[in-house]
């Protein structure tokens, strides 16, 4: 498939923002438990919240440069019956409103406490609201990741991997920036969000690792037998019946070498994780100043992670264009 | 229920490209607007079709074999991508299973054309929108037409009738006749998506002759010459059968 830009940021950044504001409210529900020391005044977590609005924001506008009619955008929430494309549609603004309200009933400091658990923790409503953003948040994930994993002809992406490291990705980045914008905001918790974001990480290297392995092992189910359904081991297409290219020979073929490919591979597997563990080490044994650099190199990883994540993907209609003539 | 269908014979197809012509003509002069083409006579010219013809070469020389094969969206079934779509724009008519974009609705997402294995849904550069094959649905129920030209336009340019155009769920309809008797079969029958549309495979007409045959079984001796002549008082031919 061709990488496109709007997609690659669409998820990347909204993937980010979801993780962001699942890490403000880990940090809350620990505090509410006093796992962790409560933050003084509204600023960190309505800041946070602001923060995850931007990347959540930029997202959206992102996704908006992929649609050749942008104007209609609202019939695509139509059809959440059957389609994820129209349920992400429907998750991602209901997020966004979910965020902002958090953000603003922690700036407002409106906290009327709505019931309280056996161990005294008052369940304000923030709690609630945070507790509604979380299920949003991985359901958008879900969603996310189903647009592609739904796909059951691009085998490379029909895998419950995929949703897997939507999450991993997404969360390990957002934890990544919560501890980078703890460093300035909330010192205290810098090393719970960095620790977090470490494991976080590692798990999601996991998942790739995974993903990449079972996709090199992938055979194509597709065949030039099976495309025009003649039996013969020798099938070469002569023509695919025009020159200048269509839509078919630009939208499933990214026209990139295999060692470019390659290198993206290396690139994003260094990028999004090798050197954002470490400087999240580093991090975590005090040197606060290497968290911002670790959400920078991490978040250009992620660029590169989602790149390869689309060019890799080998679409069975490619069968049907493989000579220009 | 009808599933309207075409059913494209490959043992016929000379790949003329007729078709292809014809469909662009009918379908750039409809009502839903034209098929719009990028740099038609610059040098990468492009632009949007229904259909394409394809050739492919089977084997390895000099035992090759030339296959034209044209290729629109086959109306599956069980479309795949019709449930993606986000917008409802997308959708297979309960009436006769055609499968149809409707550019009112079209957001130009493309996630369609991702969840099409067959590779035949073409966005329209100009118009930001998705299209795709539509079994010439604004001429197969015009009834100003006559019943003859109340075909697809593919079908009707096609100088081979390489291509049959009906209902498959009707038995004995001149598609499913030649579904039935001349192998028609499915494209990429591993996806479950049951394409409408059939191919009739190409089929070699051979004598099959076996050795003895070639020997004449009455003459063990090879010896050649004229039968012994009847005597007139034998019975002849005309006495042991009708003619
Ligand atoms: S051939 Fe492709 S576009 Fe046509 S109905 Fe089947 S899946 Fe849809
Ligand atoms: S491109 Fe149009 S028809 Fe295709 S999925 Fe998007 S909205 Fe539906």
């Amino acid at each position: 498939m061709l990488p496109a830009f709007s997609v690659i940021f669409l998820t990347t950044l909204i993937g980010v923002g979801q993780g962001l504001f699942l890490a403000l409210f880990t940090a809350q529900s620990y505090a509410l438990f006093d796992l962790l020391p409560k933050q003084d005044g509204p600023s960190f977590y309505a800041y946070g919240s602001a923060v995850a609005l931007l990347f959540l924001l930029g997202g959206l506008v992102a996704s908006f440069f992929h649609l050749g009619r942008p104007e209609r955008a609202w019939r695509s929430a139509t059809q959440w019956r059957t389609s994820w494309l129209s349920r992400e549609v429907i998750v991602l603004p209901a997020f966004i409103g979910t965020v902002f309200l958090y953000g603003v009933a922690h700036l407002l400091e409106w906290k009327p406490v709505l019931a309280t658990l056996p161990g005294g923790a008052a369940i304000d409503a923030t709690v609630v609201l945070g507790a509604i953003g979380t299920l949003l948040a991985f359901a958008l994930y879900l969603c996310t990741g189903m647009i592609y994993a739904c796909l059951r002809f691009l085998r490379e992406w029909h895998t419950p991997l995929t949703v897997i490291n939507y999450v991993l990705l997404g969360g390990a980045s957002g934890f990544t920036l919560a501890a980078a914008f703890a460093a300035l905001a909330a010192p205290d918790l810098e090393r719970f969000f960095a620790g977090w974001a470490l494991i976080i990480l590692l798990l999601g290297f996991v998942g790739r690792v995974a993903a990449l392995i079972r996709n090199r092992r992938l055979k194509p189910k597709s065949t030039p037998q099976s495309a025009i359904g003649i039996k013969h081991p020798r099938i070469v297409q002569a023509t695919q019946g025009f020159m200048g290219g269509s839509f078919n020979t630009r939208e499933f073929f990214h026209d990139r070498s295999r060692g470019l490919l390659r290198s993206i591979k290396w690139l994003f597997l260094a990028g999004a994780f090798a050197v954002p563990a470490l400087l999240l080490a580093a991090g975590l044994s005090g040197a606060a100043e290497f968290l911002a650099a670790a959400f920078v190199v991490q978040y250009l990883g992620l660029i590169a992670e989602r790149w390869f994540f689309f060019a890799e993907a080998n679409h069975p209609q490619n069968l049907y264009y493989q000579s220009v003539a | 229920m009808t599933q309207l269908a075409l059913v494209i014979d490959l043992n016929v197809c000379v790949g003329c490209q007729a078709c292809v012509t014809n469909c662009k003509e009918w379908n750039t002069s409809g009502e839903a607007g034209p098929m719009v083409d990028q740099n038609p006579y610059g040098k990468d010219p492009t632009g949007t079709f229904f259909n394409r013809v394809q050739t492919f070469e089977v084997g390895e020389f000099p035992n090759t074999e030339t296959v034209h094969f044209p290729k629109s969206c086959l109306h599956c079934e069980d479309p795949p991508c019709v449930p993606v779509c986000p917008t409802g724009a997308s959708y297979k008519r309960q009436e006769d299973g055609i499968v149809l974009v409707d550019y009112d609705k079209c957001i130009g997402c493309k996630y369609c054309s991702w969840a099409c294995p067959y590779g035949v849904r073409e966005f329209d550069e100009a118009q930001k929108i998705m299209k795709k094959c539509t079994l010439c649905v604004d001429r197969i129920y015009d009834a100003k037409m006559t019943a003859e030209e109340r075909r697809p336009a593919c079908v009707r340019a096609c100088p081979t009738s390489a291509r049959l155009f009906g209902d498959i769920h009707d038995p004995e309809s001149e598609v499913s006749h030649a579904i039935r008797e001349a192998g028609g079969y499915q494209l990429m029958p591993e996806w479950g998506t049951s394409p409408a549309n059939h191919y009739l495979p190409r089929r070699k007409t051979r004598l099959r002759i076996r050795e003895d045959e070639l020997e004449r079984a009455d003459n063990p001796l090879k010896i050649d010459g004229q039968l012994p002549k009847p005597g007139k008082a034998e019975p002849s031919l005309d006495d042991v059968t009708s003619w």
